[in-house]
């Protein structure tokens, strides 16, 4: 069976239209609440945190990871919602009913989800970059992190809006798995400044490997090696897009 | 009604065998027939029927424990894809995205179905065709329950398929939109459309549908022409008034099924109780008849006979 281009092409385009028609909440409040976040943090922080990375102050050093935070919270977002708006709606039948196949629903939720990250990104250093100062040492890696970091939030909030039933559920995920990683992942501080415990603990969340394999696409190093944060990220990937595929291709919680 | 000639080649819909139970619930229990390319068909049959479960199952959003549907000769679980391509669907509830204008939920609703900018005029038609024409910019949500009824009949006609469900289409509407909608039926199967309609509207399947299927507890009741259906019951009731308020005589009173004021409706086996013979009882009884009437049974009296015997095989 060939594929349905303009299906997909559709489906994506939608998907973009739908946060587009809204975006002072889906782009504008996100990046705003991340550089308020950079205000207060830099003044409270400013000189009292040692980064561990010499020749780089805290501000510089709380930019990449809170772009990257904004990204993964938004790609998440962005998928989540829309699933479960439509299945609590139930306009989602249309989709389902349409000769669109679960690869092509796959990328479009995917892809439109990487535009309104990159979006926020975009917007957050073009207003930040310049006050900051932010130098960039290595722009593939950069871009491979965005990819793949915002490409796996964006599954896991397509897993999230498959599995919710209710927007509670939502909640649940974001505020029980999405904000607690978020900000234990080392956007706001090195994690060489943990005791060990929960230094050990930092190396185990996935987010962790995002916020630092991004902050080494701008200073050319980081808490740990680019490898291991490419390794471990798109391994995160993987593992989603395994099981979203699997939902997708059984039709688990959307067809009966 | 208009009867187009109907097509050779596959059947529109093929239902062959089709199961499905949920836990303990048998909701379809080996359903098979077909509809004939062309047909305006109805599918009738009580709440809980297992009807909402076979459409769901036909476009897709459910998959049968046994048994297979094809659309065009297209399976719907192995060639999916045109299975779906041929198929549009009006779903019962009114489901919308609240995101969107019509027309741009429209095209967005035929991109899905591959179909790109060729089809923009057509939507246009439609929406004329439909007394939407001054809505096309309007937010869905903003719409009335009528409108939102007539966009989802556009949004499952974007891509022009040959075979159309319509699933209730008239429920909740008033009595113009009903008749805008009837017309609008009956053009689409002038021009050859396969159209099936699900009603809990008997007199509107009596008048639309050449052929009937009715569906209880999981099983195939019946399916017939709806002239057959009419003519194969052996009934016809006969409605008296009789003169100075007398009673009906005890061997006629057991074939009284209702009474209205001093009327009374008699519900005749055409074999066993010709209406002459009715007639003659009452004169050796000694009474006079005031007022008399008959009318063949509808569609309604034929549902709820069939509906009130248990299902051929089936356990109560």
């Amino acid at each position: 069976m060939s594929p349905n281009q303009l299906g997909f092409y559709t489906l994506l385009k939608k998907e973009v239209m739908r946060f587009w028609s809204v975006l002072a909440q889906t782009v504008t409040a996100p990046v705003l609440t991340a550089l308020l976040y950079l205000l207060v943090f830099a003044q409270a922080l400013q000189g009292r945190v040692v980064t561990g990375y010499d020749g780089i102050s805290y501000t510089q050093f709380l930019l990449p990871g809170l772009v990257m935070m904004t990204v993964l919270q938004n790609a998440f977002a962005n998928t989540s919602s829309s699933l479960a708006q439509s299945k609590v709606n139930g306009n989602i039948v249309f989709l389902l009913m349409a000769p669109i196949g679960p690869v092509e629903m796959f990328l479009a939720y995917v892809g439109a989800a990487l535009v309104r990250a990159l979006l926020v990104a975009l917007a957050m250093l073009a207003v930040a970059g310049p006050l900051v100062g932010l130098p960039i040492a290595n722009p593939f890696a950069l871009l491979a992190m965005f990819l793949l970091a915002g490409s796996a939030l964006a599954v896991l909030g397509m897993i999230a809006g498959i599995v919710s039933t209710k927007f509670d559920h939502l909640a649940a995920f974001s505020n029980f798995i999405i904000t607690p990683l978020s900000f234990l992942s080392g956007v706001f501080y090195s994690v060489h400044s943990l005791p060990p415990i929960w230094f050990t603990a930092s190396h185990l969340n996935p987010f962790f490997y995002m916020i630092d394999g991004f902050r080494y696409g701008f200073f050319g190093h980081a808490d740990v090696s680019i490898w291991l944060s490419l390794g471990w990220t798109a391994g995160f990937f993987v593992l989603m897009a395994v099981i979203c595929l699997w939902m997708l291709f059984t039709g688990y919680k959307l067809r009966k | 009604m208009n009867t187009p000639t109907l097509r050779a080649g596959p059947p529109a819909l093929e239902i062959a065998g089709v199961r499905k139970a949920y836990g303990s619930v048998q909701a379809l229990n080996g359903l098979d027939f077909d509809i004939r390319q062309g047909e305006f068909f109805g599918l009738l049959g009580p709440n809980g029927a297992g009807k909402s479960t076979l459409i769901s199952i036909i476009s897709g959003l459910i998959r049968a424990d046994e048994g297979h549907v094809r659309v065009l000769g297209h399976d719907t679980v192995t060639d999916w894809r045109a299975a779906r391509r041929t198929l549009g669907v009006v779903p019962q509830e009114l489901v919308f995205d609240p995101f969107f204008k019509v027309v741009d939920l429209l095209r967005i609703q035929a991109g899905y179905y591959g179909c790109g900018r060729e089809v923009w005029p057509w939507i246009d038609e439609m929406l004329e065709r439909l007394e939407l024409g001054n809505k096309r910019t309007a937010m869905m949500r903003s719409l009335s329950g009528g409108m939102k009824r007539r966009v989802l009949i556009a949004q499952a006609l974007v891509h022009k398929p040959p075979v159309v469900i319509l699933d209730e289409p008239t429920a909740g509407v008033d009595v113009e939109l009903r008749r805008t909608l009837w017309r609008f039926m009956r053009d689409l199967h002038a021009k050859g459309t396969t159209v099936v309609l699900t009603t809990h509207y008997l007199e509107e399947a009596q008048e639309m549908c050449e052929r009937i299927a009715i569906v209880d507890k999981g099983r195939l009741r019946i399916v017939e022409t709806t002239e057959g259906l009419l003519n194969r019951h052996p009934f016809r009731f006969l409605t008296l008034k009789l003169a100075d308020g007398a009673a009906m005589p005890a061997h006629l009173a057991e074939l009284v099924t209702s009474v209205k004021g001093d009327a009374l409706e008699l519900k005749l086996d055409r074999e066993r109780h010709p209406i002459a013979s009715v007639f003659a009882g009452l004169k050796a009884a000694g009474i006079e008849i005031a007022d008399v009437s008959t009318r063949e049974p509808d569609l309604e009296d034929i549902f709820v006979e069939l509906t009130a015997k248990p299902a051929p095989g089936a356990v109560s």
